[in-house]
């Protein structure tokens, strides 16, 4: 195999000339990742763009439906998972594992915190009977406003998936943390997790507002 | 690593396949599968044909009809041309065409085979559900409220959907970070200008397709009502959705298969290629208004006139960089040393055949033509047109020219050409009366007919046993030129690009040293 080893003693994968280049690589592959979950959840906010426009007046009394407060504590929760979040990548950088597998783990615990609350509200919103679409059976509404409740658990649902799945990248960042893989010269999965991390709390700070705050 | 092995012979077993990282291997892992799917695909289309020999039915009823219908359209779009040239060609030559060992991210470019697999079998697995008849499309409302196993092969199409994301997302990675030095981006070859504009597509129009069949799902298990218009959702919408992705999808097909023939019309030529910057940055043009003509689908869905007019003018503009390509091939040729080998000769089909599906296209892209045209044979004639006369050719052109070099072996000649006209013969025989009967107003996908189409249909069904024939001998040309045949020397045709520069077969890291480049492909004068 002909790898170059640099100065620090990390070696490049057998298809690169350098780590330079690998890292150049690998930040380039997850920013057309997070591409490709922009445009995935643009597909949702050009149908919500559609419906508001038919049924402006349905979306406004809907939204009441919808408890303001616990999206707003949801939203300052994330707020804050992505300052730690953040703060772990920089504490990566600087060599502090110790405190970046603390930040990672606070921001596990805000995600578990938003993922709780959100159980609440669903659960609510089953009891009220405010179903998707079809199946809305709230007693005296309007059967259009199940179509903004389609909206909303879709919408809020594939975000929920998406929080689901960063837990799980940051328990595994957690294991190769522990495991010593990370070092200020290479520190690419904690960074791309971390962008991942930020482009999930971004389509929540949309959702807020478009589905809670227009009544 | 001992001297004198190569990327077959690098390491042994069927473990060192299902876990290779070497986008050589993948490459072949993609040809089996893909050349699996196309005998599957082409089976059930050749079952069609069968059965519309007579205007009542023969051996099918209504329902099967229905069902084998679908199951060609889908098998042949999300497991074949879709997949076939970037996945099977682009993972082999891309890395080698540029001076690269690898694709970015060889972990990734298995993964994405794996995720073609797990989605081809859930496809797969609709079928022994019962099937499915719904079309291709999956329109709603139909496909919301259809007792058969949508819900199963749209969820094949969503994973196989994240295959190609993948795939496209390696490709770009590579063409931007790992070219050799020298390698810049105005000397590369055309067949990698070609996929670097397809993935564009993969990774900007996939994601969309996966939202909608998501939407699909979500609406057959737990009614969201997006689709459903007796909850004030729009069934339309769904067809907008899904046109945003499937028509830059055509493009996913045909733009590498459009690289290819650059390739090889260099090639057989003996000729720089004319025009290298206009072909190259057509691909790009193509990617990008492709995105904006999806409305042409819509012309009698109530879209509004205006809106009608735009994408029509649009649409008429992708003709625009397409004409670009075919000029360009064709001032290529002009008094160039013109051998007519098999890969030429599938090229020279392309151009031929292609021309006349472009051109329906433009027909099509008429909004008071289109109200006539609108869902009869002609439009079935147009999209296999540019989807066998342009990307199976492509893909055929691909596979000879490329051969010699990813097995070592050279093919059989003689069988070879007899391949290229029996399908040239046969693709015409069938799909000329359809542009007729289209015209004359037979309607697509039906099962039972007027029998004043008698006759345009019997045509139709003789020359799709003929394309079924040349189809097989090209096949089996390949798979034996696979396993053995004359040692192919290193550079059997006298080609100027990279891949040409290492032995046939490759060698585990294609180079023996990272080669430098010093000026543009195709330097022949």
């Amino acid at each position: 195999m002909s790898t170059t080893n640099n100065e620090k003693g990390i070696v490049p994968a057998h298809h690169f000339d350098s780590v330079a280049q690998e890292e150049d690589a690998g930040i380039q592959g997850i920013w057309l990742f997070l591409a490709t979950e922009v445009l995935m959840f643009g597909g949702l906010f050009v149908a919500y763009a559609i419906f508001r426009g038919m049924y402006p007046e349905m979306f406004h009394h809907a939204s009441k439906y919808l408890d303001t407060k616990l999206g707003a504590l949801n939203t300052l929760v994330l707020i804050a998972s992505s300052y730690s979040m953040a703060s772990a990548v920089r504490s990566t950088q600087k060599g502090d594992t110790q405190k970046s597998f603390n930040l990672i783990l606070i921001t596990i615990a805000c995600a578990l915190i938003f993922m709780t609350v959100k159980y609440f509200e669903y659960t609510h919103k089953f009891h009220e009977g405010l179903f998707p679409g079809a199946n809305f059976s709230h007693p005296g509404a309007d059967k259009h406003l199940g179509l903004f409740f389609g909206l909303y658990f879709v919408m809020t649902g594939l975000h929920a998936i998406h929080i689901t799945v960063g837990v799980g990248l940051m328990v595994w960042l957690l294991i190769r943390i522990k495991r010593g893989d990370f070092s200020p010269h290479y520190f690419i999965p904690v960074d791309a997790v971390g962008l991942y991390w930020h482009i999930v709390d971004i389509i929540w700070i949309f959702l807020f507002p478009l589905l809670y705050l227009i009544g | 690593m001992s001297a004198g092995t190569n990327y077959l012979t690098h390491s042994k077993g069927l473990k060192s396949w299902l876990f290779t990282l070497d986008h050589k291997r993948i490459g072949l892992l993609y040809l089996g599968a893909v050349a699996t799917f196309f005998l599957v695909g082409g089976f059930f289309g050749l079952l069609i044909r069968l059965e519309l020999l007579s205007p009542t039915k023969i051996f099918m009823s209504s329902d099967v009809y229905n069902r084998v219908m679908t199951l060609h359209g889908s098998v042949m779009v999300f497991m074949v041309v879709i997949p076939g040239i970037p996945a099977v060609l682009g993972n082999f030559f891309l890395p080698i065409m540029i001076g690269a060992k690898d694709v970015a991210f060889p972990r990734l470019n298995l993964l994405s085979w794996y995720l073609l697999m797990l989605g081809a079998s859930i496809a797969v697995l609709s079928i022994l559900l019962g099937g499915v008849d719904t079309g291709w499309t999956f329109y709603t409302p139909y496909s919301m409220k259809s007792a058969d196993a949508v819900t199963t092969i749209v969820t094949g199409a969503f994973i196989m959907g994240f295959s190609s994301i993948l795939t496209g997302l390696n490709f770009i990675v590579t063409i931007h970070k790992l070219r050799a030095p020298g390698m810049t981006m105005m000397r590369m070859p055309l067949f990698c200008w070609s996929l670097y504009a397809t993935a564009i597509i993969q990774i900007v129009a996939t994601p969309v397709l996966a939202i909608t069949l998501l939407l699909l799902i979500a609406e057959r298990v737990f009614g969201i009502g997006f689709f459903d218009a007796s909850v004030g959702g729009d069934p339309v919408l769904f067809q907008h959705f899904f046109w945003f992705y499937s028509h830059p999808a055509v493009y996913i097909m045909i733009l590498p298969s459009m690289g290819i023939i650059s390739e090889v019309i260099c090639t057989f030529s003996r000729k720089t290629i004319f025009g290298y910057k206009a072909i190259a940055l057509s691909s790009v043009a193509i990617s990008l208004i492709g995105f904006f003509v999806w409305g042409h689908h819509l012309f009698v869905s109530g879209q509004s006139e205006l809106a009608g007019a735009i994408f029509a003018i649009l649409t008429v503009l992708v003709g625009v960089p397409t004409a670009i390509k075919l000029f360009n091939w064709t001032a290529t040729m002009y008094q160039g040393s013109i051998k007519l080998d098999t890969p030429m000769l599938y090229a020279m089909s392309f151009m031929a055949l292609f021309l006349i599906g472009g051109l329906t296209g433009i027909f099509l892209a008429a909004m008071a033509v289109d109200v006539q045209l609108h869902d009869t044979y002609f439009v079935v004639a147009h999209f296999h047109y540019t989807m066998v006369g342009g990307v199976f050719m492509g893909m055929m052109a691909g596979l000879f020219y490329w051969i010699p070099k990813m097995s070592g072996h050279m093919y059989n000649e003689f069988w070879g050409r007899v391949s290229a006209v029996l399908v040239f013969i046969g693709f015409n025989m069938t799909f000329i009366p359809q542009f007729i009967m289209g015209s004359r107003g037979m309607p697509r996908r039906y099962h039972l007919y007027d029998p004043k189409f008698a006759s345009f249909h019997i045509a139709s069904t003789i020359g799709s046993w003929v394309i079924g024939l040349g189809f097989l001998v090209a096949m089996i040309t390949i798979f034996k030129a696979m396993r053995s045949g004359k040692a192919a020397p290193a550079n059997p045709w006298g080609g100027t690009t990279l891949e040409w520069t290492t032995s046939s077969p490759p060698i585990h890291e294609n180079f023996e040293e990272t080669p430098v480049i010093t000026g543009r492909p195709y330097e022949y004068n």
